[in-house]
Protein backbone atom coordinates (compact mmCIF):
# COMPACT_ATOMS: atom_id res chain seq x y z
CA UNK A 1 0.00 0.00 0.00
CA UNK A 2 1.81 3.47 -0.86
CA UNK A 3 1.16 6.28 1.47
CA UNK A 4 0.81 10.08 0.32
CA UNK A 5 3.26 12.21 1.02
CA UNK A 6 1.58 13.95 3.17
CA UNK A 7 0.81 10.56 5.21
CA UNK A 8 4.20 10.28 5.28
CA UNK A 9 4.80 13.42 6.23
CA UNK A 10 2.73 13.20 9.13
CA UNK A 11 4.13 10.15 10.70
CA UNK A 12 7.61 11.27 10.49
CA UNK A 13 6.84 14.95 12.15
CA UNK A 14 3.60 14.67 13.99
CA UNK A 15 2.59 18.00 14.71
CA UNK A 16 1.32 18.92 18.46
CA UNK A 17 1.87 15.56 19.87
CA UNK A 18 1.77 15.51 23.36
CA UNK A 19 -0.71 15.74 26.38
CA UNK A 20 -2.86 18.01 28.33
CA UNK A 21 -4.33 18.60 31.98
CA UNK A 22 -7.61 17.09 31.32
CA UNK A 23 -8.29 17.86 34.66
CA UNK A 24 -8.19 21.74 33.65
CA UNK A 25 -11.32 23.60 33.09
CA UNK A 26 -10.78 24.77 29.62
CA UNK A 27 -9.50 21.63 28.05
CA UNK A 28 -12.03 18.81 26.09
CA UNK A 29 -10.32 15.50 26.40
CA UNK A 30 -12.19 13.11 23.39
CA UNK A 31 -10.46 9.59 23.52
CA UNK A 32 -11.98 7.28 20.55
CA UNK A 33 -11.48 3.70 19.32
CA UNK A 34 -10.52 0.87 20.95
CA UNK A 35 -7.62 -1.55 21.01
CA UNK A 36 -9.12 -4.51 20.22
CA UNK A 37 -10.15 -2.41 16.68
CA UNK A 38 -6.33 -1.64 16.25
CA UNK A 39 -7.03 2.28 16.28
CA UNK A 40 -7.30 4.64 19.46
CA UNK A 41 -7.06 8.41 19.41
CA UNK A 42 -6.58 11.07 22.19
CA UNK A 43 -7.41 14.55 21.02
CA UNK A 44 -6.93 17.59 23.59
CA UNK A 45 -8.37 21.11 22.87
CA UNK A 46 -7.20 24.45 24.96
CA UNK A 47 -10.24 26.31 24.58
CA UNK A 48 -10.56 30.53 25.13
CA UNK A 49 -13.57 30.20 27.48
CA UNK A 50 -14.38 33.88 26.23
CA UNK A 51 -13.79 33.66 22.63
CA UNK A 52 -14.51 30.29 22.34
CA UNK A 53 -11.25 30.09 20.16
CA UNK A 54 -9.26 26.59 20.59
CA UNK A 55 -5.71 28.02 21.07
CA UNK A 56 -3.82 25.02 21.59
CA UNK A 57 -4.80 21.27 20.85
CA UNK A 58 -2.61 18.02 21.00
CA UNK A 59 -3.08 14.25 20.10
CA UNK A 60 -2.04 10.70 20.18
CA UNK A 61 -2.78 8.12 18.74
CA UNK A 62 -2.47 3.93 18.55
CA UNK A 63 -2.76 2.84 15.36
CA UNK A 64 -1.99 2.91 11.68
CA UNK A 65 -0.22 5.38 9.51
CA UNK A 66 -3.10 7.10 8.31
CA UNK A 67 -4.87 7.12 12.09
CA UNK A 68 -1.53 8.94 13.32
CA UNK A 69 -1.58 11.23 10.12
CA UNK A 70 -5.57 12.08 10.49
CA UNK A 71 -5.32 12.89 13.98
CA UNK A 72 -1.91 15.03 13.62
CA UNK A 73 -3.83 16.74 10.91
CA UNK A 74 -6.82 17.17 12.86
CA UNK A 75 -4.88 19.11 15.60
CA UNK A 76 -3.55 21.41 13.23
CA UNK A 77 -7.43 21.96 11.88
CA UNK A 78 -8.80 22.58 15.01
CA UNK A 79 -5.84 25.46 16.24
CA UNK A 80 -7.61 28.89 15.60
CA UNK A 81 -10.77 27.67 15.42
CA UNK A 82 -13.68 28.38 16.98
CA UNK A 83 -15.89 26.00 18.73
CA UNK A 84 -18.42 26.01 16.50
CA UNK A 85 -16.30 26.23 13.41
CA UNK A 86 -14.21 23.08 14.29
CA UNK A 87 -17.78 21.07 14.38
CA UNK A 88 -18.36 21.51 10.69
CA UNK A 89 -14.93 19.33 9.56
CA UNK A 90 -15.81 16.42 8.07
CA UNK A 91 -13.91 13.45 7.70
CA UNK A 92 -14.42 13.71 3.99
CA UNK A 93 -12.18 16.72 4.16
CA UNK A 94 -9.64 14.42 5.79
CA UNK A 95 -9.66 11.67 2.90
CA UNK A 96 -9.56 14.30 0.71
CA UNK A 97 -6.21 16.14 2.45
CA UNK A 98 -4.05 13.16 2.48
CA UNK A 99 -5.24 11.09 -0.12
CA UNK A 100 -6.75 8.04 1.91
CA UNK A 101 -7.73 5.21 0.51
CA UNK A 102 -11.29 3.75 0.51
CA UNK A 103 -9.25 1.29 3.03
CA UNK A 104 -8.29 3.90 5.41
CA UNK A 105 -11.74 5.58 4.98
CA UNK A 106 -12.45 4.89 8.84
CA UNK A 107 -9.40 6.43 10.49
CA UNK A 108 -10.93 9.39 9.32
CA UNK A 109 -13.97 9.23 10.50
CA UNK A 110 -12.14 8.40 14.18
CA UNK A 111 -10.23 12.02 13.65
CA UNK A 112 -13.44 13.47 13.11
CA UNK A 113 -14.81 11.67 16.36
CA UNK A 114 -12.27 12.78 18.39
CA UNK A 115 -12.76 16.25 17.58
CA UNK A 116 -16.30 16.53 18.89
CA UNK A 117 -15.84 14.30 21.30
CA UNK A 118 -13.10 16.77 22.56
CA UNK A 119 -15.47 19.66 22.15
CA UNK A 120 -18.27 17.97 23.87
CA UNK A 121 -16.42 16.72 26.89
CA UNK A 122 -15.37 20.95 26.71
CA UNK A 123 -19.34 21.71 26.81
CA UNK A 124 -19.92 19.25 29.63
CA UNK A 125 -17.69 21.30 31.82
CA UNK A 126 -18.86 24.95 30.98
CA UNK A 127 -21.91 23.62 31.78
CA UNK A 128 -21.33 22.25 34.86
CA UNK A 129 -19.11 24.81 36.11
CA UNK A 130 -22.26 27.46 35.60
CA UNK A 131 -23.46 28.52 38.80
CA UNK A 132 -26.67 28.93 37.15
CA UNK A 133 -30.15 26.56 38.67
CA UNK A 134 -29.05 22.61 38.07
CA UNK A 135 -29.61 22.10 34.63
CA UNK A 136 -31.05 18.69 33.58
CA UNK A 137 -28.17 16.24 32.13
CA UNK B 1 17.40 -17.82 -37.24
CA UNK B 2 20.43 -16.47 -34.85
CA UNK B 3 22.22 -19.11 -32.85
CA UNK B 4 23.87 -16.76 -31.08
CA UNK B 5 22.29 -17.61 -27.33
CA UNK B 6 23.28 -15.69 -24.59
CA UNK B 7 23.38 -16.76 -21.10
CA UNK B 8 22.05 -14.15 -18.92
CA UNK B 9 23.60 -13.06 -15.99
CA UNK B 10 22.11 -12.93 -12.71
CA UNK B 11 21.72 -9.47 -11.64
CA UNK B 12 21.60 -7.89 -8.16
CA UNK B 13 18.82 -5.57 -7.94
CA UNK B 14 20.35 -1.86 -7.56
CA UNK B 15 20.09 -0.98 -3.77
CA UNK B 16 21.36 1.30 -1.03
CA UNK B 17 24.45 0.11 0.41
CA UNK B 18 24.80 1.90 4.36
CA UNK B 19 27.96 3.04 6.15
CA UNK B 20 28.31 -1.09 7.82
CA UNK B 21 27.69 -2.59 4.45
CA UNK B 22 24.43 -3.82 4.50
CA UNK B 23 22.30 -3.21 1.76
CA UNK B 24 18.66 -1.26 1.82
CA UNK B 25 16.45 -2.55 1.98
CA UNK B 26 16.81 -5.61 4.43
CA UNK B 27 14.70 -8.64 3.13
CA UNK B 28 13.54 -10.19 6.23
CA UNK B 29 10.08 -11.78 5.40
CA UNK B 30 11.12 -15.47 4.67
CA UNK B 31 8.32 -17.18 5.22
CA UNK B 32 6.34 -15.05 2.85
CA UNK B 33 8.65 -15.83 0.35
CA UNK B 34 11.97 -16.48 -0.43
CA UNK B 35 14.79 -15.64 -2.81
CA UNK B 36 15.82 -17.92 -5.60
CA UNK B 37 19.25 -19.20 -4.25
CA UNK B 38 21.78 -18.88 -7.39
CA UNK B 39 22.49 -22.69 -7.45
CA UNK B 40 18.91 -23.05 -8.32
CA UNK B 41 18.88 -20.78 -11.25
CA UNK B 42 21.59 -21.81 -12.34
CA UNK B 43 20.12 -25.21 -12.65
CA UNK B 44 16.80 -24.55 -14.01
CA UNK B 45 18.59 -22.25 -16.41
CA UNK B 46 19.32 -24.95 -19.53
CA UNK B 47 15.60 -26.11 -18.88
CA UNK B 48 14.12 -23.32 -20.69
CA UNK B 49 15.60 -22.97 -24.07
CA UNK B 50 18.04 -25.72 -24.72
CA UNK B 51 16.50 -28.81 -22.75
CA UNK B 52 12.97 -27.28 -23.38
CA UNK B 53 11.18 -30.81 -24.18
CA UNK B 54 8.12 -32.12 -22.86
CA UNK B 55 9.26 -34.38 -20.38
CA UNK B 56 5.79 -36.68 -21.66
CA UNK B 57 7.06 -36.87 -24.89
CA UNK B 58 8.25 -40.69 -24.86
CA UNK B 59 9.41 -40.51 -28.78
CA UNK B 60 12.51 -38.49 -29.15
CA UNK B 61 15.63 -37.10 -27.22
CA UNK B 62 14.04 -33.63 -26.44
CA UNK B 63 11.16 -35.13 -24.00
CA UNK B 64 13.70 -38.12 -22.66
CA UNK B 65 16.35 -35.01 -21.72
CA UNK B 66 13.72 -33.48 -19.98
CA UNK B 67 12.23 -36.03 -18.09
CA UNK B 68 15.73 -37.15 -16.99
CA UNK B 69 15.71 -33.56 -15.06
CA UNK B 70 12.64 -34.25 -13.56
CA UNK B 71 13.51 -37.52 -12.28
CA UNK B 72 16.66 -36.44 -11.14
CA UNK B 73 14.65 -34.03 -9.13
CA UNK B 74 11.93 -36.36 -7.79
CA UNK B 75 14.79 -38.54 -6.30
CA UNK B 76 15.97 -35.15 -4.28
CA UNK B 77 13.28 -34.37 -3.37
CA UNK B 78 11.97 -38.05 -2.28
CA UNK B 79 15.68 -38.13 -0.16
CA UNK B 80 14.94 -35.24 1.60
CA UNK B 81 11.77 -35.96 3.09
CA UNK B 82 12.27 -40.38 3.28
CA UNK B 83 10.03 -41.04 0.76
CA UNK B 84 10.19 -43.19 -2.54
CA UNK B 85 10.35 -41.67 -5.84
CA UNK B 86 6.87 -43.44 -6.66
CA UNK B 87 5.14 -41.17 -3.75
CA UNK B 88 6.39 -37.60 -5.19
CA UNK B 89 4.21 -35.98 -7.17
CA UNK B 90 4.40 -32.52 -9.04
CA UNK B 91 1.89 -29.78 -8.38
CA UNK B 92 1.80 -26.11 -9.69
CA UNK B 93 2.74 -25.55 -5.25
CA UNK B 94 1.75 -25.69 -1.78
CA UNK B 95 -1.60 -24.28 -2.42
CA UNK B 96 -2.57 -27.11 -5.04
CA UNK B 97 -1.10 -29.94 -2.72
CA UNK B 98 -3.54 -28.74 -0.22
CA UNK B 99 -6.76 -28.89 -2.28
CA UNK B 100 -5.31 -32.39 -4.21
CA UNK B 101 -4.57 -34.06 -0.67
CA UNK B 102 -7.66 -33.01 0.87
CA UNK B 103 -10.14 -33.25 -1.73
CA UNK B 104 -8.21 -36.52 -3.08
CA UNK B 105 -9.09 -38.08 -0.05
CA UNK B 106 -12.32 -36.70 0.80
CA UNK B 107 -13.56 -38.12 -2.60
CA UNK B 108 -11.48 -41.35 -2.39
CA UNK B 109 -12.56 -42.84 1.20
CA UNK B 110 -16.41 -41.44 1.07
CA UNK B 111 -17.48 -44.66 1.13
CA UNK B 112 -16.21 -44.82 4.75
CA UNK B 113 -16.94 -41.59 6.20
CA UNK B 114 -17.39 -37.79 5.84
CA UNK B 115 -15.74 -36.07 8.75
CA UNK B 116 -12.39 -34.61 8.69
CA UNK B 117 -10.09 -33.07 11.63
CA UNK B 118 -7.96 -30.07 11.38
CA UNK B 119 -6.91 -27.12 13.35
CA UNK B 120 -8.10 -23.28 13.86
CA UNK B 121 -4.09 -22.10 12.51
CA UNK B 122 -3.95 -23.96 9.54
CA UNK B 123 -3.23 -21.75 6.29
CA UNK B 124 -6.34 -20.54 3.97
CA UNK B 125 -5.38 -23.31 1.51
CA UNK B 126 -6.48 -26.14 4.32
CA UNK B 127 -9.26 -23.86 6.20
CA UNK B 128 -10.74 -22.73 2.75
CA UNK B 129 -10.75 -26.05 1.25
CA UNK B 130 -12.25 -27.61 4.71
CA UNK B 131 -14.98 -24.59 3.85
CA UNK B 132 -15.94 -25.72 0.74
CA UNK B 133 -16.33 -29.56 1.27
CA UNK B 134 -18.45 -28.76 4.74
CA UNK B 135 -20.55 -26.96 1.64
CA UNK B 136 -20.70 -30.61 0.01
CA UNK B 137 -22.24 -32.13 2.84
CA UNK B 138 -18.72 -33.14 4.97
CA UNK B 139 -18.53 -32.39 8.69
CA UNK B 140 -15.14 -30.51 10.49
CA UNK B 141 -13.35 -30.22 13.46
CA UNK B 142 -11.46 -27.48 13.93
CA UNK B 143 -9.64 -28.18 16.41
CA UNK B 144 -8.00 -25.39 19.01
CA UNK B 145 -4.78 -24.53 20.16
CA UNK B 146 -3.37 -23.89 23.28
CA UNK B 147 -1.36 -20.66 24.56
CA UNK B 148 1.55 -21.94 22.83
CA UNK B 149 0.05 -22.66 19.68
CA UNK B 150 0.44 -26.67 19.88
CA UNK B 151 -2.78 -28.62 19.53
CA UNK B 152 -4.18 -30.59 22.37
CA UNK B 153 -3.31 -34.22 21.69
CA UNK B 154 -6.04 -35.13 24.11
CA UNK B 155 -8.48 -33.42 21.72
CA UNK B 156 -7.46 -34.88 18.65
CA UNK B 157 -8.26 -38.43 20.36
CA UNK B 158 -11.15 -37.32 21.13
CA UNK B 159 -12.32 -35.99 18.22
CA UNK B 160 -11.65 -38.11 15.82
CA UNK B 161 -14.90 -41.06 15.47
CA UNK B 162 -15.61 -43.83 12.95
CA UNK B 163 -16.57 -41.15 10.00
CA UNK B 164 -13.05 -39.66 10.46
CA UNK B 165 -11.35 -40.23 7.19
CA UNK B 166 -8.43 -37.54 7.49
CA UNK B 167 -6.07 -35.57 10.07
CA UNK B 168 -4.36 -32.70 8.59
CA UNK B 169 -2.20 -30.33 10.46
CA UNK B 170 0.39 -28.71 9.37
CA UNK B 171 4.26 -29.16 10.46
CA UNK B 172 5.12 -25.65 10.98
CA UNK B 173 2.99 -22.46 11.24
CA UNK B 174 3.20 -19.86 8.43
CA UNK B 175 2.60 -16.71 11.28
CA UNK B 176 4.11 -18.45 14.69
CA UNK B 177 6.72 -20.62 13.05
CA UNK B 178 5.35 -23.25 15.80
CA UNK B 179 6.09 -26.55 14.98
CA UNK B 180 2.98 -29.37 15.70
CA UNK B 181 4.18 -32.74 17.47
CA UNK B 182 3.40 -34.76 13.68
CA UNK B 183 4.83 -38.18 14.89
CA UNK B 184 2.36 -38.37 17.89
CA UNK B 185 -0.49 -36.93 15.18
CA UNK B 186 0.81 -39.89 12.39
CA UNK B 187 0.71 -42.63 15.09
CA UNK B 188 -3.05 -41.50 16.50
CA UNK B 189 -4.07 -41.54 12.81
CA UNK B 190 -2.35 -44.78 11.66
CA UNK B 191 -3.86 -46.58 14.73
CA UNK B 192 -7.25 -45.66 13.92
CA UNK B 193 -7.08 -46.23 10.31
CA UNK B 194 -7.60 -42.34 9.63
CA UNK B 195 -5.71 -40.66 6.75
CA UNK B 196 -2.78 -38.06 7.56
CA UNK B 197 -1.91 -35.09 5.56
CA UNK B 198 0.40 -32.56 7.06
CA UNK B 199 0.76 -29.16 5.16
CA UNK B 200 5.08 -28.73 5.46
CA UNK B 201 5.38 -25.67 3.37
CA UNK B 202 7.44 -23.87 5.86
CA UNK B 203 8.98 -27.03 7.32
CA UNK B 204 10.23 -28.95 4.66
CA UNK B 205 13.94 -27.93 4.02
CA UNK B 206 14.05 -26.45 7.66
CA UNK B 207 13.33 -28.97 9.99
CA UNK B 208 14.18 -32.57 9.53
CA UNK B 209 10.97 -34.24 7.72
CA UNK B 210 11.21 -38.01 7.81
CA UNK B 211 7.89 -39.61 6.75
CA UNK B 212 8.44 -42.70 7.78
CA UNK B 213 9.32 -41.99 11.14
CA UNK B 214 6.54 -38.95 11.21
CA UNK B 215 4.19 -41.18 10.19
CA UNK B 216 3.12 -38.87 7.54
CA UNK B 217 0.67 -40.44 4.74
CA UNK B 218 0.45 -36.99 2.78
CA UNK B 219 2.83 -33.85 2.69
CA UNK B 220 2.57 -30.68 1.03
CA UNK B 221 5.25 -29.34 -0.15
CA UNK B 222 6.27 -25.50 -1.88
CA UNK B 223 9.42 -24.50 -3.52
CA UNK B 224 9.37 -20.37 -3.26
CA UNK B 225 9.67 -21.15 0.23
CA UNK B 226 13.35 -23.36 -0.05
CA UNK B 227 15.10 -21.02 -2.22
CA UNK B 228 13.28 -22.66 -5.12
CA UNK B 229 10.83 -21.03 -7.72
CA UNK B 230 7.25 -19.81 -7.47
CA UNK B 231 4.37 -21.80 -8.95
CA UNK B 232 5.60 -25.67 -8.23
CA UNK B 233 5.52 -27.42 -5.59
CA UNK B 234 4.91 -31.27 -4.53
CA UNK B 235 2.51 -33.88 -2.49
CA UNK B 236 4.26 -36.90 -0.98
CA UNK B 237 1.33 -39.69 -1.33
CA UNK B 238 2.31 -43.13 0.92
CA UNK B 239 2.55 -46.15 -1.36
CA UNK B 240 2.70 -48.72 1.32
CA UNK B 241 1.51 -49.25 5.25
CA UNK B 242 -1.14 -48.63 4.68
CA UNK B 243 -1.37 -47.70 0.94
CA UNK B 244 -2.77 -44.53 0.28
CA UNK B 245 -4.80 -43.08 -2.81
CA UNK B 246 -7.04 -39.89 -3.60
CA UNK B 247 -8.79 -38.36 -6.66
CA UNK B 248 -7.29 -36.20 -8.78
CA UNK B 249 -8.73 -32.84 -8.85
CA UNK B 250 -7.13 -32.14 -11.62
CA UNK B 251 -8.47 -33.88 -15.32
CA UNK B 252 -6.54 -34.38 -18.74
CA UNK B 253 -3.93 -37.17 -19.72
CA UNK B 254 -2.96 -38.70 -16.33
CA UNK B 255 0.38 -37.57 -15.28
CA UNK B 256 1.63 -38.23 -12.81
CA UNK B 257 -0.14 -41.69 -12.07
CA UNK B 258 -3.24 -40.16 -12.84
CA UNK B 259 -3.00 -38.15 -9.87
CA UNK B 260 -2.30 -34.88 -11.15
CA UNK B 261 -2.52 -34.46 -14.87
CA UNK B 262 -1.16 -31.30 -16.86
CA UNK B 263 2.07 -31.25 -18.92
CA UNK B 264 4.88 -30.71 -16.42
CA UNK B 265 6.92 -27.36 -15.13
CA UNK B 266 10.47 -29.00 -16.22
CA UNK B 267 12.18 -25.93 -15.09
CA UNK B 268 10.02 -25.40 -12.06
CA UNK B 269 10.50 -28.87 -11.02
CA UNK B 270 14.58 -28.93 -11.50
CA UNK B 271 15.10 -25.77 -9.55
CA UNK B 272 12.45 -27.28 -6.58
CA UNK B 273 14.50 -30.50 -7.03
CA UNK B 274 17.86 -28.75 -6.60
CA UNK B 275 16.65 -26.52 -3.47
CA UNK B 276 15.54 -29.70 -1.84
CA UNK B 277 19.47 -31.33 -2.53
CA UNK B 278 21.13 -28.07 -1.30
CA UNK B 279 18.56 -28.24 1.82
CA UNK B 280 19.48 -32.15 2.33
CA UNK B 281 23.42 -31.26 2.73
CA UNK B 282 23.02 -27.78 4.49
CA UNK B 283 19.70 -28.10 6.38
CA UNK B 284 22.23 -28.84 9.98
CA UNK B 285 24.55 -25.67 10.02
CA UNK B 286 21.69 -23.64 8.73
CA UNK B 287 19.22 -23.74 10.87
CA UNK B 288 21.83 -23.93 13.22
CA UNK B 289 22.92 -20.51 12.20
CA UNK B 290 19.30 -19.35 11.83
CA UNK B 291 18.57 -19.78 15.39
CA UNK B 292 21.44 -17.94 16.49
CA UNK B 293 20.42 -14.99 14.00
CA UNK B 294 16.72 -15.01 15.70
CA UNK B 295 17.60 -15.23 19.40
CA UNK B 296 20.68 -12.36 18.40
CA UNK B 297 17.54 -10.16 17.05
CA UNK B 298 15.21 -11.88 20.06
CA UNK B 299 17.86 -10.75 22.86
CA UNK B 300 18.46 -7.32 21.62
CA UNK B 301 15.25 -6.23 20.91
CA UNK B 302 13.69 -7.79 24.55
CA UNK B 303 16.98 -6.14 25.87
CA UNK B 304 16.01 -2.96 25.18
CA UNK B 305 12.30 -2.81 25.36
CA UNK B 306 9.66 -3.63 27.92
CA UNK B 307 6.24 -5.30 27.54
CA UNK B 308 7.35 -7.18 24.56
CA UNK B 309 5.38 -10.37 24.26
CA UNK B 310 6.86 -13.46 21.76
CA UNK B 311 3.59 -15.27 20.51
CA UNK B 312 3.83 -19.38 20.36
CA UNK B 313 6.45 -21.72 21.87
CA UNK B 314 10.03 -20.40 21.45
CA UNK B 315 10.71 -24.81 22.03
CA UNK B 316 8.92 -26.10 19.19
CA UNK B 317 9.58 -23.33 16.91
CA UNK B 318 11.35 -22.97 13.50
CA UNK B 319 14.53 -21.73 13.82
CA UNK B 320 14.39 -18.14 11.64
CA UNK B 321 11.21 -17.60 13.04
CA UNK B 322 10.80 -14.58 15.36
CA UNK B 323 6.70 -13.20 16.39
CA UNK B 324 6.22 -10.38 18.44
CA UNK B 325 3.62 -8.24 19.56
CA UNK B 326 4.93 -4.55 21.40
CA UNK B 327 2.31 -3.37 23.22
CA UNK B 328 0.53 0.10 22.98
CA UNK B 329 2.02 0.37 19.16
CA UNK B 330 0.10 -1.08 16.34
CA UNK B 331 1.52 -3.03 13.58
CA UNK B 332 1.19 -0.93 10.81
CA UNK B 333 2.48 1.96 12.01
CA UNK B 334 5.26 0.07 13.05
CA UNK B 335 6.30 -1.23 9.99
CA UNK B 336 5.51 2.40 8.23
CA UNK B 337 8.76 3.26 10.73
CA UNK B 338 11.51 0.66 9.90
CA UNK B 339 10.07 0.92 5.61
CA UNK B 340 13.62 -0.23 4.71
CA UNK B 341 13.35 -3.72 6.32
CA UNK B 342 10.64 -6.39 5.00
CA UNK B 343 8.61 -8.21 7.47
CA UNK B 344 5.18 -8.58 8.15
CA UNK B 345 2.65 -7.85 11.03
CA UNK B 346 -0.33 -9.28 11.75
CA UNK B 347 -2.50 -6.31 12.36
CA UNK B 348 -5.51 -5.88 10.83
CA UNK B 349 -4.51 -3.02 9.15
CA UNK B 350 -2.24 -4.67 7.25
CA UNK B 351 -4.51 -7.53 5.69
CA UNK B 352 -6.96 -6.60 2.81
CA UNK B 353 -9.45 -7.84 5.26
CA UNK B 354 -9.11 -5.82 8.39
CA UNK B 355 -9.42 -8.89 9.85
CA UNK B 356 -6.72 -8.94 12.79
CA UNK B 357 -4.85 -12.38 12.40
CA UNK B 358 -6.60 -15.29 12.84
CA UNK B 359 -3.57 -17.76 14.12
CA UNK B 360 -3.06 -14.74 17.20
CA UNK B 361 -6.16 -14.55 17.81
CA UNK B 362 -6.31 -18.61 18.21
CA UNK B 363 -3.22 -18.36 20.60
CA UNK B 364 -5.84 -16.13 23.20
CA UNK B 365 -3.82 -12.72 23.28
CA UNK B 366 -6.51 -10.65 22.44
CA UNK B 367 -6.93 -8.58 19.22
CA UNK B 368 -4.80 -5.64 20.62
CA UNK B 369 -1.49 -7.80 20.87
CA UNK B 370 -2.70 -9.21 17.56
CA UNK B 371 -2.77 -5.60 16.42
CA UNK B 372 0.66 -4.84 17.26
CA UNK B 373 2.32 -8.01 16.19
CA UNK B 374 5.53 -8.17 13.84
CA UNK B 375 6.57 -11.58 12.17
CA UNK B 376 10.21 -11.72 11.57
CA UNK B 377 11.39 -14.40 9.21
CA UNK B 378 15.15 -15.12 9.19
CA UNK B 379 16.90 -16.85 5.94
CA UNK B 380 19.82 -18.34 4.37
CA UNK B 381 21.17 -14.66 2.84
CA UNK B 382 20.18 -12.56 6.23
CA UNK B 383 23.70 -11.72 7.97
CA UNK B 384 24.29 -10.79 11.56
CA UNK B 385 24.82 -7.21 10.83
CA UNK B 386 21.19 -7.12 9.14
CA UNK B 387 19.79 -8.50 12.08
CA UNK B 388 21.32 -6.20 14.49
CA UNK B 389 20.26 -2.87 12.45
CA UNK B 390 16.76 -4.45 12.06
CA UNK B 391 16.90 -4.93 16.01
CA UNK B 392 18.21 -1.28 16.21
CA UNK B 393 15.47 0.29 13.73
CA UNK B 394 12.44 -1.56 15.50
CA UNK B 395 13.39 -0.43 19.22
CA UNK B 396 14.23 3.34 18.19
CA UNK B 397 10.54 2.78 16.26
CA UNK B 398 8.85 1.48 19.06
CA UNK B 399 9.99 3.86 21.67
CA UNK B 400 9.02 6.51 19.42
CA UNK B 401 5.60 5.30 18.65
CA UNK B 402 5.19 4.78 22.45
CA UNK B 403 5.78 8.23 23.10
CA UNK B 404 2.84 8.99 20.49
CA UNK B 405 0.63 6.46 22.21
CA UNK B 406 -2.31 7.27 24.00
CA UNK B 407 -2.33 3.58 25.66
CA UNK B 408 1.14 3.64 26.46
CA UNK B 409 0.62 6.65 27.91
CA UNK B 410 -2.54 5.29 30.16
CA UNK B 411 -0.45 2.12 31.11
CA UNK B 412 2.35 4.07 32.57
CA UNK B 413 -0.55 6.05 34.98
CA UNK B 414 -1.47 2.77 36.11
CA UNK B 415 -4.17 1.92 34.50
CA UNK B 416 -5.42 -1.34 33.44
CA UNK B 417 -6.50 -0.78 29.70
CA UNK B 418 -8.57 -4.08 30.39
CA UNK B 419 -11.17 -1.87 32.65
CA UNK B 420 -11.18 0.76 30.41
CA UNK B 421 -14.84 1.44 28.83
CA UNK B 422 -13.55 2.43 25.22
CA UNK B 423 -16.02 4.23 23.12
CA UNK B 424 -17.33 2.85 20.16
CA UNK B 425 -16.30 4.17 16.87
Amino acid sequence: MAYSDKVIDHYNNPRNVGSMDKNSADVGTGLVGAPECGDVMKLQIKVNPETNVIEDAKFKTFGCGSAIASSSLATEWVKGKTIDEALTIKNTEIVKELSLPPVKIHCSVLAEDAIRAAIGDWKKKQTAEKPVAAEAK
Amino acid sequence: MSTDVKTPQVQTQPSQVDAKGIKLPIYMDNHATTPMDPRVLEEMLPYFMEKFGNAASRNHSFGWTAEEGVETARERIAKLVGATTKEIIFTSGATESDNLAIKGVAEMYREKGNHIITAVTEHKAVLDTCKRLEKYGYRVTYLPVQKDGLIDLDDLKRAMDDKTVLVTIMAANNEIGVLQPIAEIGKLCHERGVVFHTDATQAVGKVPIDVIKQNIDLASISGHKMYGPKGVGALYVRRKNPRVQISAIIDGGGHERGMRSGTLNVPGIVGLGKACAIASEDMPQESCKLAGLRNRLRDRIMGKLDEVYINGSMEHRLPGNLNISFAYVEGESLLMGINDIAVSSGSACTSATLEPSYVLKALGAGDDLAHSSIRFGIGRFNTEAEVDYVADRVIETVERLRELSPLYEMAKEGINLKDVKWAAE
